[in-house]
């Protein structure tokens, strides 16, 4: 027999809801476990990075050098020293600063870019939007990795630089959704009642289509963090992205490759720090993913 | 045909769409959604567009507020030609001719409080001196529409379908247009409601003196509220005539048959009815000729030759077909 | 579903109760509620529903959105959603082709699966969500004959030719060959109570046949239901909002209004004689074509909404609404279902006093 989708009148229509982030789109992300451990790592982690190097003893560059290659757990430094006997925490902590710096600042520059560049794509379509999307669909063909490492070969990696290489080769996944949404968004009718009215490009753009498009863009952001981070820690460790002194979870790794067998704290230390931002943006994006889409409320 | 007192004027509209290009095919394709359609709006009057689905009739009302480029022909509005003004020239008439929809859960944003979506006409052409001038437009509107100042602060899916169609009425009556262009409104509402929402556009109809463009599937909830009645089928207009005239003496086949098929709520009444055969063709390839004889009883190998025109055949009353000689029923 | 515990063996049709039912009811339905849980509390959509349909006879159930009349549908055939979410109480009883009795709630899923087509079927208001977009017309018939009838692939095949004949689609044997969306609504709704009739059943569910269709089609439908029925002596359940079309098709006539049944009877003394004050309203509130062009002025509409489901008064619900109100009688508690008249029953504290004060 064939299924009944769609042909069931009730239950009818939901009663009166009080604020528009409300509570059920809260209440389906705290039910995703990993997503809820993600935002307090990610909480903790951000905290940790900004007032911990004030509460420590060391600064991520001080020297001793009696105290070389000490592990961690042994003596004042909690998580051991580095080959020049700075403190790992205090290193880890300060690094950290600037890996989510990257993250979160090239996340903000990516979701501009593409927002700008799927609003006007989905909105104009025809051959305004036909280009922008194959352009998007070329940069997307372009390998970025070898993109990051070719452009900052030729240019001194600084921390803007950075961000700003790594904003340019992410904001296609954004365009892309932002343009499915805003194609499908200005089909409805209440975007033809804005044009009625008479409002302007930019008013139905950005007044009436663009907060209907915010919950995907909100995971892609989310998601894009992780991925900035990531790009960061690749580029650092081969040595083009962030230049030491400068800690950065990257170059961190990079510094500890001589010393694997020797000091494996060196490597495993910042590789976990990596892995556990990376793990937790990504569980939050599933999380919001879920918690945002009012379909899942049925199960 | 020409009346002096008409508001909005069509003459001749076509709007065709072009079919996407299929693989090896050279003859590019176009669907005809509307073709070649006239008729006037009187100042004052409600005129109804009546038709099944692919009748174009909401193609003309889109056409009208030139939310669509109309392939061919001429819309004047209060005498001034807007058929290709541009979205610059078109905003002053904007705030003249507003458009209400059929699907109330659709045309509302949904992220946008009622007084968001109430303020936006005001804010679009300027219409609000102040924040209080602005609250009080809105609560008037609210009011007129018969919901209560507080509804402002909610958001549309907090609201029965029926509500949402008066928020939507409302938005249309902010910048206080003349010509109300009403596609389907009650069509997606409940029986209880739908009474309810004719009730409202004919009340603002008298108090605002408005002139409306009702279009409309439902002869019955048309037969109700308008003074003049076009009855299109695929994108031309059959027959056109004052509702009283239409109902009483059709004399188009397809208005007769339309008459025939709407299901009237009496057990009683019993009646021989036209079951026309087969479906509406594809505006894409129409009949040649006149386009209903493939399901037209009355057809005549003559109705293949050539369009018939639309002709005035008694005064007020056009038609297009050429049979003179059918005596067609009327219900009731 | 936590329907009554089936205490017989599985697979064995129930039949104690068969006495009780008289011969030519094919379904009874009794008691039957349906609640669904949400986030803000259990909704109930329907509410202590009873009713029967007899061999050869339409039923049209009436009511608006929310009034329960699909939830209801739905719910005899057992196609609601999983028992923690929805909540099935009541009987259903069936009477399959072969005058054994079944007990719908009851029935394992795997027998009721059976009895879904070949004993009751259904039809929906949207054929395009029923039909699988990717298969031909034909071999979607032809796979729910075989469903449930040992044809060959060859036989099933005839047959569906047969029912396309049947439900008046021309050029049968092209058609066959068609996809869904290369058909027209009216086609498709053809195509639909064509498989709803695959393998004869007693009992046809209609919801909303007609409601995505254009005029001219929708008298289409309905004179191949009405014929249809006819032909076969099935019975109909025939599910609406609009009260032209039950004078057109119903034989007898349920309105539903918040869950509950508020008035039943035969067609003619429901629309020549309501009781039910929602009735009178619903039947006032819809502009006449036979009276088009007459205008009086305004509509006798239904003030208000219909009530949320979470929060219905604690009497009869549609008084918030009705003009005949009186508190203490309407506010008190929810009035029963009472016979006023044969086969004419009605859900009204003051049906009797309205009744002889008004003229009918």
């Amino acid at each position: 027999m064939t299924s009944p989708v769609g042909a069931i009148d009730g239950p009818p229509a939901k009663p009166a809801l009080t604020s528009r982030w409300d509570s059920p789109a809260l209440r389906r992300f705290r039910r995703h476990r990993l997503a809820v451990f993600g935002a307090v790592t990610i909480l903790v982690l951000t905290l940790a990075c900004i007032v911990g190097p004030f509460l420590l003893p060391f600064t991520d560059t001080f020297i001793d050098i009696r105290q070389r290659f000490a592990p961690p757990l042994s003596g004042a430094h909690v998580l051991g020293t580095d080959q020049l006997g700075r403190d790992m925490l205090a290193r880890l902590l300060m690094a950290g600063r600037i890996s989510l710096a990257v993250g979160f600042a090239a996340m903000a520059i990516s979701m501009v870019i593409g927002v700008c560049v799927g609003l006007v794509a989905g909105y104009y379509g025809g051959a305004i939007g036909a280009v922008l999307m194959r352009f998007v669909d070329a940069m997307l063909c372009f390998p970025s990795i070898f993109l990051l490492l070719a452009v900052s070969a030729f240019i001194h990696p600084g921390v803007e630089t950075i961000i700003l290489l790594i904003a340019f080769t992410a904001w296609m996944e954004v365009a892309r959704i932002v343009e499915a949404q805003i194609k499908a968004l200005r089909e409805r009718d209440f975007a033809v009642a804005a044009e009625a009215l008479g409002a302007s490009d930019a008013r139905v753009m950005i007044r009436e289509l663009l907060p209907n498009a915010i919950a995907p863009i909100v995971v892609a952001a989310t998601l894009n963090v992780a991925h900035a981070i990531l790009a960061e820690s690749y580029i650092s460790f081969l040595g083009y992205g962030i230049q030491p002194p400068t800690p950065s979870w990257g170059n961190m790794l990079d510094n500890a490759q001589g010393y694997l067998t020797s000091a494996p704290w060196l490597a495993m230390l910042p590789g976990a720090m990596i892995t556990l931002a990376v793990t937790s943006f990504n569980f939050i994006g599933d999380g919001l993913r879920d918690a945002l889409d009012p379909r899942t409320d049925a199960r | 045909m020409k009346q002096p007192e008409a508001l909005l004027e069509v003459r001749d509209l076509h709007k065709w769409f072009p079919l996407r290009r299929r693989l090896l095919s050279r003859a590019r394709e176009v669907v005809k959604a509307v073709d070649g359609v006239s008729f006037d709006v009187r100042r004052g009057e409600v005129l109804s567009l009546v038709g099944e689905s692919g009748s174009g009739k909401s193609t003309v009302g889109r056409s009208v507020l030139r939310l669509t480029v109309p392939t061919a022909g001429t819309i004047r509005f209060a005498g001034t030609d807007i058929t290709h003004f541009s979205r610059r020239q078109m905003r002053p008439f904007r705030q003249r001719m507003q458009l209400v929809f059929q699907d109330p859960y659709a045309s509302l944003n949904p992220r946008m409080t009622v007084e968001g979506i109430l303020a936006a006409p005001l804010e679009i052409h300027g219409r609000a001196a102040s924040r209080s001038d602005r609250r009080d437009k809105i609560e008037e509107a609210l009011r007129l529409v018969g919901l209560l100042p507080q509804h402002a602060a909610r958001y549309p899916h907090e609201f029965s379908g029926g509500q949402r169609q008066r928020i939507g009425i409302a938005r249309a009556l902010m910048t206080g247009p003349e010509l109300l262009i009403a596609d389907e409104p009650v069509s997606a509402l409940d029986v209880s409601i739908q009474a309810q929402v004719v009730n409202l556009l004919v009340e603002l109809k008298r108090r605002l003196g408005l002139t409306i463009l009702f279009v409309a599937h439902d002869l019955a909830v048309v037969g109700h509220i308008s003074d003049r009645i076009a009855v299109m089928y695929l994108g031309r207009l059959v027959e056109l005539a004052e509702t009283r005239e239409l109902f009483g003496n059709p004399r188009h086949p397809y208005t007769e048959a339309l008459l025939s098929a709407a299901p009237i709520p009496d057990p009683t009444f019993k009646r021989e009815r036209i079951v026309l055969a087969g479906d509406i063709p594809s505006p894409v390839n129409p009949p040649s000729g006149c386009s209903f004889r493939t399901r037209c009883p009355y057809a005549l190998p003559a109705c293949g030759e050539a369009r018939p025109p639309l002709r005035e055949v008694a005064p007020g009353h056009f038609k297009a077909c050429i049979r003179d000689d059918l005596r067609l029923r009327a219900p009731g | 579903m936590t329907a009554t515990p089936a205490l017989v063996p599985a697979m064995a049709p129930v039949t104690r109760s068969a006495a009780s039912m008289a011969e030519d009811v094919v379904l009874d339905v009794e008691d039957l509620s349906v609640s669904f849980v949400s986030p803000q509390g259990i909704v109930p959509a329907a509410r202590e529903v009873s009713f029967e349909v007899r061999r050869g006879e339409t039923l049209a159930m009436v009511g608006e959105s929310g009034s329960g009349k699909s939830v209801t549908s739905l719910a005899i055939l057992r196609l609601t959603p999983p028992a923690p979410q929805c909540r099935i109480e009541g009987r259903v009883r069936l009477r399959a082709g072969d005058r054994r009795v079944h007990d719908l709630l009851a029935l394992p899923e795997a027998r009721m699966r059976e009895l879904r087509g070949s004993a009751a079927a259904m039809v929906f208001q949207e054929p395009m969500t029923s039909l699988n977009p990717v298969h031909k017309i034909g071999d979607q018939i032809a796979e729910a004959v075989r469903f449930h009838s040992a044809l060959s692939k060859r036989g099933a095949l005839d047959r569906a030719a047969e029912l396309l004949d049947l439900v008046g689609i021309p050029d049968v044997r092209r058609r066959m060959s068609s996809y869904p969306h290369q058909l027209s609504g009216g086609m498709r709704q053809r195509v639909m109570i064509a498989i709803a009739l695959s393998c004869e059943p007693v009992l046809l569910i209609a919801d909303e046949p007609t409601t995505a269709l254009d005029v001219t089609i929708q008298a289409q439908i309905l004179e191949l239901l009405h014929d249809l029925q006819q032909r076969t002596q099935m019975a109909l359940l025939f599910i609406t909002h609009n009260l032209g079309v039950v004078a057109e098709i119903a034989d007898r006539v349920i309105v539903m209004y918040a869950g509950r049944v508020v008035e039943e009877a035969a067609v003619l003394p429901l629309f020549k004689r309501p009781l039910m004050p929602y009735t009178q309203g619903l039947l006032r509130s819809v502009p006449r074509l036979d009276l088009a062009g007459r205008r009086c002025d305004e509509l006798a509409a239904i003030p208000g909404n219909v009530p949320d489901p979470l929060a219905l008064p604690p009497g009869c619900s549609f008084a918030p609404r009705c003009a005949h109100r009186v508190p203490e009688l309407c506010d008190a508690r929810v009035p029963l279902l009472e016979g006023a008249g044969a086969e004419h029953f009605v859900r009204c504290a003051r049906w009797a006093s309205l009744a002889e004060g008004a003229p009918p």
